[in-house]
């Protein structure tokens, strides 16, 4: 095994490498300008743009921007933005507390959800629980978010009044007030985003919990006498679980850059936002340290799950 | 080899033994299987209706009258109207073709596509599943939007050209939704397969001399559908919701198109003033998800080897 | 020339106190030139300028609380030079003054200046080559140091040296600025310059010296000042997250008495208009919001909730779709939509004359706009006296299906009008915006029943808005038949305004398509009369000029005016905010109080 994770991991460079090449190439191919606000204004002359065109070098042959780029990344030079005149890593550094807190507590809340209604749904196919739960589960991810969004916003922030829908990351009180004020601003964008994530991983765990609940060794537990309560949650799950795993690793990436609707919605200063501003902007540096990050995420994400198959199904040998 | 082997563990007392296809037995066991049949019946009347739906009901889908704007259900507009007065009837008959074609076509692809990679890549080992596993990642990393952006400005014409304006767009647009969600279902079957093969059930027809192709067809996808109509479910609504959010950026079909999605991003504006506006394409991706999701449990349950009805 | 002769007639009546000063600049505004520029007329003639002082009731400084204010796009940036749009400069004018600001009646308010500069007091000389601008005295920067001229001349060569890569180099550019005395600088025009006001006025802030000194040119761009402002105005930087919050507090050393009323601001930006405008109008979480682009429907029922209001405040923006003298889809001379091609329908009076007739104004400013825009003919609604004989607007289906049919325009069996086996088929194209997709609606629904099929297009504003070489969608392309979008006047005087229509600006390959003049209208009589008006020193003369060019553009019909576009704000009840439509919103925020 450990020689299979060395593998891996030496593996992961290159690869890296290859994406950050495609990625490099396609941003640099899609059509945006990111001085183009200035060509709105009568008062900017055309040489103005093309100074600060050339100064950062985007005049350049597409090959000779991604050596000067990937050079820079090794020095920990992750890139300077156009528009903002900032340093990349500054910008994203700024944003990822706001992003953990709001975006992550929401996978959290996601999985907190699917887990138990789903096993207990598989358990009990085609009950009234496990009926109103999927019905449920439907409407959830066949509403987009910016839908349920706004419901909720109409809900609790106009008609109640009872909590706030505009994200303040700089709350000046302490303590006790501090987590107040924070929680009554997060629990709309948790549970926007918590819910229609667990309502799609509600129904994938569902479904791998009555393929496994089918068979045989299952029974075998069953017919050892073991309590119904241990043959779930011993034999079943973690057989369930592979697919969720999958899963798993594959939305959380997501939470670098993923929640863009929601982020819109409630103002939330997270990566999303910060990805979604620069791809308008055509702001080329913050885009690439954004993906490039979530690049890595992602590789490193699918190979922990890779390597949690192995734990989970023993049968699963990696040679 | 149907017959030369029991198949079937055990055999229901007083059942004749028949002589029927895979393929009947399927079906028969598919219309044992009540709500599955409801929902292919409600799925294909929604495509019926959105197909000569328009023949009957002949008010045009553009027709601005100020005078009955944000009307709820009455007689003369039996789901209500929009800000211009445009009947909603009208336009969510006109753009179900659109939506549900691009929710089947699109989730179509990306079933086809992750099912085939996942399968390669978890029946083979070493190099090709790493080749394989490094373009899915490349995949999840690529930011969809400058992609998009880059592939409609690179495609859009030759397709226009090639194909006509309608279907030029309508087969981009689903070439780009497919194209982003095969991801996840490559992942789920190959981690099904990774699991699956190593099965007593797969040794023993390995034993017994099946080809690899035959392992897979027979034995093991029938079982690792599960998650995979999961995703397809999930699949239609996310790419109908993609439809309008490709429509908002300005990529994908005119503003004007009152696609199911489109319709409810308008309305979102006024929820609290016309909340029948956004319910009815609600309502409809809503049933478009539920047939689609009954459908596969009754495939599934069709499919599946182990069963005995 | 006839308009001369109006406009001298009317600077009489205001003389002789027979016109309010405000119905001559209001008339002046409708025929499409700005109030600064009336107001600039009215100066010129010797017509004292009334010194309005917003009514101002707190009578000590702070005490306000936190004011919270939300802009839908977020301020990227904290450098006045480099702010590539208003939002910018609005977070920018929170820390940062100019020497004067413009107000809503387009009159000059002295803010860092002592007083503005006239005739009368020595300011303007006689030449109109030079202005002597005295600046106040006491005014300290927010670290304490004292601001001088020096800082105004070092502001002049920091913005004019193209190293710098400052936006704000074209003001700047071609003027000079030296010091007289430490609270006196001089401007010098290179040629008589009847419009004078343009350094360090409304968005020309101005810099201090002793930080940016060492980070001129070149090295404009790693000033530590860049993110961390240092000014004088009614708020000292707190802290910045680029394109989410700017905060400041209260500068108690601040030049003007009692001000400002507001303990602290916070400047969040993000989301979209009918959020921002939700939270003004119906959770009261902010106390004001920018450019509320929503429809007057969802506006009303949100004010209904009491906790704010819709502030509406005319400025010069105007909403108009063009139409397309050239051939965007025939390729000549490697160029498309170039001037050496025609138009096989707009080329047609009678057609430009149908589309103009099938626009339904009305409708927009009822259904859509409500208070938010009003209908408008020309670039000019006519006020009794001057007259231009293309009138009123007018609306019908009918009369534009007779002219066109008149034309040698036939229905064909798919009721498209087709001639010379030309098919009526056209392209609308705009950017993304939900009001904009509804006009174009209206505008294809209008068609369709004259025989003209409309395809529409949408495409991203940041997009559609840009200057990339490379995408085919942009505005300043114009490869499809019509567009449609708001023309704003940034800058109060009409020159910069009018020069979209002369054939030099002509957009094309060449010039990379950022050439003005997006429409390729092309007319001589335009042109003569616009190098007229350059070189005119007489104001009226000159504002006579450019209302002769406005007749010009509207009667030949290639632009198609629709709604004004005045600006709309939200503010939170019980708040008091003196805003104008000439110059930022910020431009007044010493003044903004909240009453108790």
């Amino acid at each position: 095994m450990g020689s299979y994770i060395l593998r891996r991991l030496l593996l992961a460079v290159p690869s890296l490498l290859g994406i950050s090449v495609v990625l490099f190439t396609v941003l640099a191919l899609a059509p945006g300008d990111p001085f183009s606000e200035m060509a709105l204004n009568p008062n900017v002359p055309p040489e103005v743009r093309e100074t600060l065109r050339a100064k950062f070098g985007l005049d350049d042959p597409v090959w000779q921007r991604y050596f000067r780029w990937l050079a820079a990344m090794l020095q920990g030079d992750w890139g300077y933005s156009f528009i903002s005149r900032v340093d990349a890593d500054v910008l994203i550094l700024q944003r990822v507390p706001v992003t953990l807190a709001v975006i992550g507590a929401s996978q959290v809340l996601a999985l907190a959800i699917a887990l138990p209604v789903g096993i207990y749904s598989a358990v009990k196919p085609y009950s009234w629980f496990d009926r109103i739960a999927s019905t449920l589960a439907f409407v959830g991810f066949s509403l987009p978010t910016f839908f349920t969004g706004i419901l909720l916003i109409l809900l609790f922030s106009i008609k109640l009044d009872w909590l706030p829908f505009v994200y303040n990351a700089d709350i000046s009180a302490t303590g006790w007030q501090w987590w107040s004020v924070q929680i009554r601003q997060a629990i709309m964008p948790v549970l926007v985003l918590g819910l229609f994530q667990g309502a799609s991983w509600t129904r994938f765990v569902r479904s791998s919990m009555l393929d496994v609940i089918r068979l045989d060794h299952v029974n075998t537990a069953r017919s050892k006498g073991l309590t119904e309560r241990v043959v779930i949650l011993r034999h079943v799950v973690r057989n369930a679980l592979i697919p969720v795993v999958t899963l798993v690793a594959l939305t959380l990436p997501q939470v670098f850059g993923g929640a863009i609707v929601t982020e819109q919605i409630f103002r939330i200063p997270g990566i999303g936002s910060l990805l979604i501003d620069a791809i308008l902007r055509n702001d080329t540096p913050v885009i690439m340290a954004v993906t490039f990050v979530f690049a890595c995420l992602v590789i490193f994400f699918n190979l922990i799950a890779d390597l949690l198959y192995g734990w989970l199904d023993p049968r699963i040998a990696y040679r | 080899m149907a017959g030369s082997i029991p198949a079937l563990p055990t055999v229901e007392p007083g059942r004749p033994a028949r002589g029927l296809s895979p393929g009947a037995e399927a079906w028969r066991r598919f219309k044992r299987h009540k709500m599955a049949v409801a929902s292919l019946l409600l799925l294909l009347a929604m495509v019926v209706l959105v197909v000569c739906g328009p023949l009957l009901w002949q008010l045009a889908i553009n027709d601005i009258d100020f005078s009955a704007r944000l009307k709820g259900p009455s007689l003369a507009h039996p789901l209500g109207t929009d800000d211009l007065g445009q009947d909603l009837l009208a336009r969510m008959l006109y753009g179900g073709r659109i939506s549900l074609a691009v929710g089947l076509a699109a989730m179509s692809m990306a079933i086809i596509l992750g099912v085939t990679i996942g399968a390669i890549a978890g029946m083979s080992r070493g190099s090709l599943d790493a080749a394989l596993m490094w373009l899915t990642d490349l995949f999840l990393s690529l930011p969809q939007l400058p992609l998009l952006l880059l592939l409609i400005y690179l495609f859009r014409d030759s397709l226009k050209a090639a194909f006509g304006p309608e279907v030029g767009v309508f087969i981009m647009i689903v070439m780009v939704i497919g194209g982003f969600r095969w991801m996840p279902v490559a992942r789920l079957v190959r981690a099904q397969f990774l699991s699956l093969r190593e099965k007593e059930f797969v040794e023993a027809a390995r034993a017994l001399g099946a080809s690899t192709a035959r392992q897979v067809w027979r034995h093991i996808l029938p079982n690792a559908l599960g998650p995979v109509i999961v995703a397809g479910t999930i699949d239609v609504a996310a790419a109908i919701i993609a439809e309008s959010t490709l429509s908002f950026l300005g990529l994908g079909f005119p503003p004007d198109i009152p696609t199911w999605g489109r319709i409810l991003f308008d309305s979102k504006d006024y929820l609290d003033i016309a909340p029948h506006w956004a319910l009815f394409p609600g309502l409809a991706i809503f049933l478009a998800v539920l047939t689609i999701n009954f459908i596969g449990d009754g495939l599934r349950d069709a499919l599946d080897p182990r069963r005995v009805l | 020339m006839q308009q001369e002769r109006e406009l001298r007639t009317l600077i009489e009546e205001v003389r002789n106190y027979r016109l309010p000063r405000r119905s001559f600049i209001q008339r002046l505004v409708a025929l499409g030139l700005s109030a600064p520029m009336a107001a600039q007329l009215l100066m010129h003639a010797g017509i004292a300028q009334a010194q309005p002082a917003p009514a101002y009731k707190p009578t000590k400084r702070g005490g306000g609380g936190t004011l919270k204010v939300l802009w839908w796009q977020g301020a990227t940036l904290l450098q006045p030079h480099f702010a590539t749009g208003t939002k910018d400069a609005e977070a920018c004018r929170i820390f940062y003054e100019p020497l004067a600001s413009w107000d809503n009646d387009g009159n000059l308010v002295p803010i860092l200046a002592a007083e503005i500069p006239t005739r009368e007091n020595g300011g303007l000389s006689v030449d109109g080559k030079s202005v002597v601008w005295k600046l106040k005295k006491g005014v300290n920067w927010h670290d304490g140091k004292p601001f001088t001229a020096d800082d105004c001349v070092f502001t002049w060569e920091y913005a004019r040296d193209p190293a710098t890569a400052a936006v704000t180099i074209g003001v700047f550019r071609d003027v000079k600025v030296e010091k007289i005395d430490t609270h006196a600088i001089r401007v010098t025009f290179p040629k008589p310059t009847p419009f004078w006001a343009t350094a360090f006025v409304g968005e020309g802030m101005v810099i201090p010296r002793h930080l940016f000194a060492p980070y001129i040119g070149a090295k404009s761009h790693e000033a530590p000042n860049n993110l961390k402002p240092v000014g004088t105005g009614p708020y000292v930087f707190v802290d910045f997250k680029p394109g989410d919050m700017v905060r400041g507090k209260i500068n108690s050393g601040y030049h003007m008495p009692n001000r400002p009323h507001f303990d602290a601001i916070e400047m969040k930006g993000g989301g979209d208009a009918a959020s921002a405008a939700r939270a003004v109008l119906q959770t009261g979480e902010f106390d004001y919001a920018w450019n509320l682009q929503v429809e007057d429907e969802i506006l009303k029922r949100m004010e209904a909730s009491g906790k704010g209001r819709v502030v509406i405040v005319p400025g010069g923006d105007i909403e108009f779709m063009q139409l397309n003298t050239t051939d965007p889809y025939t390729e000549v001379d490697g160029d498309r939509a170039s001037i050496k091609s025609r138009h096989f329908a707009f080329s047609d009076p009678a057609v430009r004359q149908a589309m103009g007739l099938l626009v339904d104004r009305q409708g927009m400013q009822d259904y859509i706009y409500g208070r938010t825009g009003s209908a408008i003919s020309n670039f000019l609604i006519n006020p009794p006296r001057v007259r231009s004989p293309n009138t009123r607007f007018e609306f019908s289906v009918d009369k534009a299906n007779q002219i066109l049919d008149a034309a040698g325009w036939k229905k064909g069996t798919d009721g498209i009008r087709e001639k010379d086996g030309r098919k009526l088929k056209l392209v609308h194209q705009t950017s993304i915006n939900a009001t904009r997709q509804k006009e174009q609606a209206i505008i294809k629904q209008a068609c369709q029943k004259a025989g003209i099929e409309v395809e529409l297009k949408a495409v991203t504003g940041s997009v559609f808005f840009s200057a990339d070489v490379g995408n085919p969608d942009t505005y300043g392309k114009f490869w499809c038949d019509m567009q449609m979008y708001a023309t704003t006047m940034t800058q109060p005087d009409a020159e910069r305004f009018m020069d979209q229509y002369v054939s030099w600006e002509v957009s094309s390959k060449a010039n990379k398509w950022q050439g003005r003049n997006i429409g390729r209208w092309r007319n001589e009589d335009y042109d003569k009369a616009f190098r007229a008006a350059e070189m005119e020193l007489d104001p009226v003369k000159r504002a006579a000029l450019f209302i002769r060019m406005n007749d010009l553009v509207i009667k030949d019909g290639y632009c198609v005016p629709l709604v004004s576009r005045p600006r709309v704000r939200g503010v939170s009840t019980r708040m008091a905010v003196p805003l104008s439509g000439w110059d930022l919103d910020f431009s007044g925020l010493q003044h903004w109080y909240r009453e108790a």
